[in-house]
């Protein structure tokens, strides 16, 4: 998983199906120790997160598939946690 | 996923039968900011409603081949929908 900040919600109205009615956050992608790596990854939020936000990322196809309990679901990237702090 | 730019179609004579039909674009990666990133792919875009200059997001790998119905045809990227707009965090930009 990844460790990241929202910057912010996507808008999208034509789509495939599987994203109708789900919130797509843009996050920009953290080091463990919380500085940006410049990187930044499109994600299915599930847990509310909102902007500004820092949130755990799991970027891994199964896991998110288990996740969404859709097993041909489309999906790689979802947001599965907000982070209160770095140790 | 990540952010792209539809800059041009590919039109081939002879396609694998699962991907009879399915439009095939370029696709220019961006950046955060909406700026080109990387080398432009070439996308299967299973919403058939994306054309050159429109912004969309993309997936890759596995995920790409699950976009496309009957899933499971060769793509290793394929166009997931097209962006309206965004809502940005204050002091974002682009």
């Amino acid at each position: 998983m990844i460790v990241g900040r929202v910057a912010g919600e996507l808008t999208s109205t034509i789509n495939h199906p599987f994203f109708d009615g789900r919130t797509l956050l843009i996050v920009d992608r953290e080091t463990p120790d919380g500085e940006p790596t410049g990187d930044y990854l499109v994600a299915v939020d599930t847990v509310g997160a909102g902007r500004g936000q820092r949130v755990l990322v799991l970027d891994e196809g199964n896991g998110a598939r288990q996740i969404v309990g859709c097993s041909t679901a489309p999906l790689r990237s979802v947001v599965v946690g907000i982070v209160d702090a770095l140790g | 996923m990540l952010l792209g730019r539809v800059i041009g179609t590919v039109i081939p004579c002879v396609v694998y039968e699962g991907l009879r039909g399915v439009p095939m674009l370029v696709v220019q990666p961006l950046d955060r900011e909406g700026r080109p990133r990387g080398r432009a792919i070439v996308a299967a875009d299973p919403t058939r409603m994306a054309g050159p200059g429109e912004l969309v997001y993309f997936e890759g790998g596995r995920e790409a081949a699950l976009l496309l119905e009957p899933s499971f045809v060769p793509v290793d990227h394929a166009i997931v929908g097209i962006v309206d707009g965004f809502s940005r965090a204050p002091g974002g930009t682009a």
